[in-house]
């Protein structure tokens, strides 16, 4: 069951971010980015689909993924607290991209060399992605900061407002075919502090961080996600098209 | 946002052995963002292995009133087709 639930965690990390980003769609500030945040979100979310496909089958309960996607309550849900925040600004937006993609890009090349060969095929093509998601966001990043003196106010504010939880990516998810997520810290940090210094922002100093977000205790935000995401096959229940 | 994102022309090449084509534009702060849109904007369907980026105001084109000065000339000279050869059986396809 260990493997389950680290499956989860992470097909929940990957959904919930993907459906954040869909909410970019049509909305993003130049057509540019709005394809390239959509693509983002199908990246996420077909990651998600493979990982719940494979969960589903471990728990061997007859489950499907959309089973797991749309018919579990938010206190079931046990994706870490980073990536169901809102939008927010660009700048937000961004900066929780970065962070996700920091920790993923590691954690699947990791996996490539996992034991077991579902999950090393789903780590050979989620690696490329997260890749380019990580430069993508990381070249934003950069621009942001070292732009303009609103750009820079912003950017160094999501940093602040981010701080309390990008701690929690590194929980969980203890199992023996999956990569040790606290071994990745280190990697993560240092690969964060190039791109910050490039962007002129300034590293917090340590706050208090903000997790439950594995034991599905969740911020109010998750819900209404979900109520969102999830209408559809809760209003008409097997609905198919 | 013409100032902070100028026009760039974006040239994909399709497949390795052919020549990058024009495909369109977009805007973009700089090279590196303008390389990283056309990948989201002109690759989504496999549709390259390589993506040139070229601002817009760096390529000088022909003056359209001057076309007929220009192409024109060419009309009748179809002696510059490599038509008129006949190509031994043995060579194949060409």
């Amino acid at each position: 069951m260990a493997l389950y639930r680290a499956l989860i965690e992470l097909a929940d990390d990957h959904l919930v971010l993907g459906h954040r980003l869909s909410e970019w769609c049509g909305h993003a500030p130049m057509l540019e980015e709005d394809l390239a945040l959509s693509n983002f979100a199908l990246d996420l979310i077909g990651t998600a689909r493979s990982l719940y496909a494979y969960a589903a089958e471990v728990e061997g309960k007859g489950r499907s993924e959309d089973d797991l996607a749309y018919l579990r309550n938010e206190r079931e849900y046990l994706n870490c607290l980073l990536v169901e925040r809102p939008n927010g600004d660009f700048a937000h937006t961004m900066l929780r991209e970065f962070y996700f993609a920091a920790f993923m890009e590691p954690f699947w090349q990791a996996a490539l060399s996992s034991a077991d060969p579902v999950i090393a095929g789903i780590a050979g093509k989620a690696v490329k992605e997260m890749a380019y998601h990580l430069r993508h966001a990381g070249e934003w990043i950069v621009r942001l900061g070292d732009g303009t003196e609103e750009s820079a106010a912003r950017m160094q504010a999501a940093v602040v407002d981010l701080h309390p939880y990008w701690e929690e990516l590194f929980s969980g998810g203890d199992c023996d075919a999956l990569p040790d997520r606290a071994a990745i810290q280190p990697a993560w940090e240092a690969s964060v502090k190039v791109v910050f210094a490039e962007a002129n922002l300034d590293w917090p100093e340590p706050v208090y961080g903000q997790n439950g977000g594995r034991d599905g205790m969740h911020s109010e935000v998750l819900g209404r996600m979900l109520s969102d995401m999830q209408y559809l096959q809760r209003a008409l229940p097997g609905a198919t098209w | 946002m013409g100032d902070v994102t100028p026009l760039w022309e974006v040239f994909i090449r399709p497949r390795n052995g052919l020549a990058h084509k024009h495909v369109g534009s977009l805007h973009a702060a700089d090279e590196a963002l303008a390389l990283s849109a056309a990948r989201d904007v002109y690759t989504r369907r496999e549709e390259g292995t390589s993506i040139w980026v070229v601002r817009s105001e760096a390529i000088a084109a022909s003056d359209p009133a001057r076309a007929g000065e220009n192409f024109d000339p060419a009309e009748d000279k179809i002696y510059r087709h490599p038509t008129f050869y006949k190509i031994p059986d043995d060579v194949g396809h060409m």
